[in-house]
C-alpha cells in the first residue's frame, strides 16, 4: 500500500508508541490522585507540557491538552468571543477556507449575533496581512486564520498577520493543525496569541491535541468538569496519548529540515509528473506551501471514482469532490480559491510524508495519468469538450 | 465494511456496455457538470426491442455502477418493459447503495427514460410515455443548482421514496 494521505492522518511512529506504553503498563495512575503513584503521572504530564512548550517557543503555562485540533479550535474561538462580547466587541475576522472546526464554530457565533467576516483567500489560497489590517475594526474581538490549509497546503504569512493584530491589539488565533511538526513554529516570534494543534498529523496518536493560549488570555471551558488543565478543561487527562503526542512532536520538530528536504525531492517529481496531464491545474501557492501537500484538479472527471480506482492500485489519497465530502457541494476550500464546481469535482489531494519513497512516486505517476485517462474515456463531459461541443475550463 | 457492495464495485471496476452507438435510435443525457454527474445513454432499437445499449458517465463510483447495471437490465427488453424500469430496480440489482448515493440510481432511470423519449419522438409516437416525468428530468437537466438533487436525496434518505415519487407524479 502507498499511503499518500498524510494530511488526513499519519502512521504513529515507533517513538510515539514507545513513549505511550509505560503510561499504560506501569504509570497508569490518575494524575489528580495525591499518592505517589498518581503524582508520577502528574510529573509526566508536567514534563510533557514543558516539552511541547519548547517545541512552540512558548511557556509551559500556556499549554492546555485537549482531545484534538477540533476541540482546541472551538475553545480558542469561543473564549475570544466571550471575552470580546464582554467588552462589546462582536466582530471576528477569518477566512473562507478554514477547517470546519473553525467555520462551524463561527457559524454558531453568527447565530448568536456575532459579525463574522471571511476574508478572500485568492486563487493561490493566501490571505495577506494588509487584508487583515484593512478588515480590523474597533469592535474586532478576534482574528483566526489557519497556519496552513489542509486541502491545498498554502501557508499563510502568519508572522505578519500576527504583527498587525499585535499592533491593533486584537487577539490572534491560528489553527496550526497541518503546520505543527512540518513548519517551524515560534509563537513569540510569530506573534501568535492562541494556537491549535493535533497529535495525529505528525505521527502521534489520534484524539489528543493542544491549545496554546498566551498568558493572560481568559479561556472559557468547552468541557466542564474537574480542575484538570488549570480548571480550563475538565476530564482525566489522556496521559498515554499526551506522552505519545509529545514524543512525536519533539521528533518531528527535531527533524523538520531533513524531513522537508526529503519530502521536497519527492514532491518535485510528483508535481512535474502530474502537470503533464492535460487540462489540469495545481491548487495552492507556488512559493508558500506545506512540503507534503499536493492538490490538483483534472477536468472532465469526478474525484470519488478517481480515488476508488487509485485504491484498487493500492494508493490511498483524498479528494474534495462532493461525493467524497458527503454533501452536495464540492470542497469549500476549492470553491474559495475560485475553482468552478465542475472543476472542483475532479480534485485529487496527495499528501506525502518522510515515510514515502521514490518508488511510491513512480507508482503514483504511473497510476494517476492512467486512471484519469480511463475516466475521461468514459466521460460524456470530457467527450463534449474534446469534440468542441463544450468549452474547456482549464488550459491544455 | 466497504463503502459499496461487491456488486457495485464489480460494475464500477468492470462497467458493462461502456461506449457510444453511432446513429443511435435514441440518446438520453441527464445530470449536469455542476452537480458532478452526467449520464448519457445510447439505444439501438429494432422492432421496439432494445437490441443494443451503451453508456457514458461522468460521476462517482455509484454513478458509473448504476449506469452499467441499468444498461444490463434493459438490454434485449421491449421498449414497453424498459419504460417500467425504476431506480429501485437498479438499486436492488446492485445489492443496495448508500443512502446519499441513491440519486445515482435515479439518474440512471432518468437517462434511460430520456433516451426512450428521444426514440419515440424520432418515431413521432408518444404513447406510454409519462410527460410529467420527462418534465422533471428536464428541470434537473438544467444547471439551476443541485437543489432538486438535494430534495430527491432527502426523500430517499428518509425512506420517503414512494411518497417522493408520488409527489413527483410518478405513481
Ligand atoms: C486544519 C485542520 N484543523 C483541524 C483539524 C481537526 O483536528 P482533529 O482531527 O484532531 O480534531 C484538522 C484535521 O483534520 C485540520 O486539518
Amino acid at each position: 500500500m502507498i499511503y499518500a494521505d498524510n494530511a488526513a492522518t499519519t502512521k504513529m511512529s515507533r517513538k510515539a508508541i514507545e513513549a505511550m506504553l509505560p503510561y499504560m503498563e506501569e504509570v497508569w495512575g490518575n494524575p489528580s490522585s495525591l499518592y505517589v503513584f498518581g503524582q508520577k503521572a502528574k510529573d509526566a504530564l508536567d514534563n510533557a507540557r514543558e516539552r511541547v512548550a519548547a517545541c512552540l517557543g512558548a511557556s509551559a503555562g500556556g499549554i492546555y491538552f485537549t482531545s484534538g485540533g477540533s476541540e482546541a479550535d472551538n475553545q480558542a474561538i469561543l473564549s475570544a468571543a466571550k471575552e470580546g462580547a464582554r467588552k462589546g466587541k462582536k466582530h471576528i475576522i477569518s477566512t473562507a477556507f478554514e477547517h470546519h472546526a473553525v467555520l462551524h464554530t463561527l457559524e454558531k457565533l453568527k447565530r448568536e449575533g456575532f459579525d463574522i467576516e471571511l476574508l478572500d483567500v485568492h486563487e493561490n489560497g493566501i490571505v495577506s496581512a494588509e487584508q487583515v489590517a484593512k478588515a480590523i475594526r474597533d469592535d474586532t474581538a478576534l482574528v483566526t486564520i489557519m497556519f496552513a490549509n489542509n486541502e491545498i497546503g498554502s501557508v499563510q504569512p502568519i508572522e505578519e498577520i500576527g504583527a498587525v493584530c499585535r499592533e491593533r491589539k486584537v487577539l490572534f488565533h491560528t489553527d496550526a493543525v497541518q503546520a505543527a511538526g512540518h513548519i517551524p513554529i515560534d509563537v513569540q516570534k510569530q506573534n501568535i496569541d492562541m494556537l491549535s494543534l493535533s497529535g495525529h498529523k505528525f505521527h502521534g496518536p489520534k484524539g489528543v491535541g493542544v491549545l496554546y493560549a498566551r498568558k493572560g488570555i481568559p479561556l472559557t471551558n468547552v468541557i466542564e468538569g474537574g480542575a484538570q488543565e488549570r480548571g480550563k478543561r475538565g476530564g482525566t487527562e489522556n496521559v498515554p496519548a499526551i506522552m505519545g503526542m509529545t514524543a512525536a512532536l519533539e521528533d518531528a520538530c527535531a527533524h523538520i529540515h531533513e524531513n522537508t528536504e526529503k519530502i521536497l525531492k519527492l514532491r518535485k517529481r510528483l508535481v512535474e509528473g502530474l502537470r503533464k496531464i492535460p487540462h489540469s491545474v495545481q491548487n495552492g501557492d507556488g512559493e508558500h506551501f506545506l512540503p507534503g501537500t499536493i492538490s490538483f484538479c483534472f477536468e472532465g472527471i469526478e474525484g470519488e471514482s478517481l480515488l476508488l480506482l487509485l485504491d484498487d492500485k493500492g494508493i490511498c489519497a483524498s479528494s474534495g469532490s462532493a461525493c467524497t465530502s458527503g454533501s452536495l457541494d464540492p470542497s469549500h476550500v476549492l470553491l474559495a480559491i475560485g475553482r468552478p464546481h465542475e472543476v472542483a469535482h475532479g480534485s485529487l489531494r496527495l499528501s506525502i510524508g518522510e515515510n514515502n519513497t521514490e518508488e511510491d512516486v513512480d507508482q503514483i505517476l504511473r497510476a494517476v495519468p492512467e486512471v484519469v485517462d480511463y475516466l475521461r474515456g468514459i466521460s460524456p463531459l470530457w467527450k463534449d469538450k474534446f469534440v468542441g461541443k463544450r468549452e474547456f475550463l482549464l488550459p491544455e | 465494511m466497504a463503502l459499496y457492495s461487491e456488486k457495485v464495485m464489480d460494475h464500477f471496476r468492470n462497467p458493462r456496455n461502456v461506449g457510444s452507438i453511432e446513429n443511435a435510435d435514441g440518446v438520453g443525457e441527464v445530470g449536469n457538470a455542476k452537480c458532478g454527474d452526467i449520464m448519457k445513454i445510447y439505444l439501438k432499437i429494432d422492432d421496439d426491442v432494445v437490441s443494443d445499449v451503451k453508456f457514458e458517465t461522468f460521476g462517482c463510483g455509484s454513478a458509473i455502477a448504476s449506469s452499467s447495471m441499468a444498461t444490463e437490465l434493459i438490454k434485449g427488453k421491449p421498449v414497453s418493459e424498459v419504460l417500467t424500469l425504476t431506480n429501485k430496480a437498479v438499486t436492488e440489482a446492485l445489492d443496495g447503495l448508500p443512502a446519499h448515493k441513491l440519486h445515482c440510481s435515479v439518474l440512471a432511470e432518468e437517462a434511460i427514460q430520456a433516451a426512450i423519449e428521444d426514440y419515440r419522438s424520432k418515431q413521432g409516437r408518444r404513447e406510454g410515455f409519462d410527460d410529467d416525468r420527462r418534465k422533471k428530468t428536464r428541470q434537473r437537466n438544467s444547471p439551476v443548482d443541485c437543489f432538486a438533487e438535494g430534495l430527491i436525496q432527502w426523500f430517499l434518505k428518509h425512506d420517503y421514496a414512494v411518497e417522493g415519487r408520488r409527489r413527483r407524479g410518478r405513481e
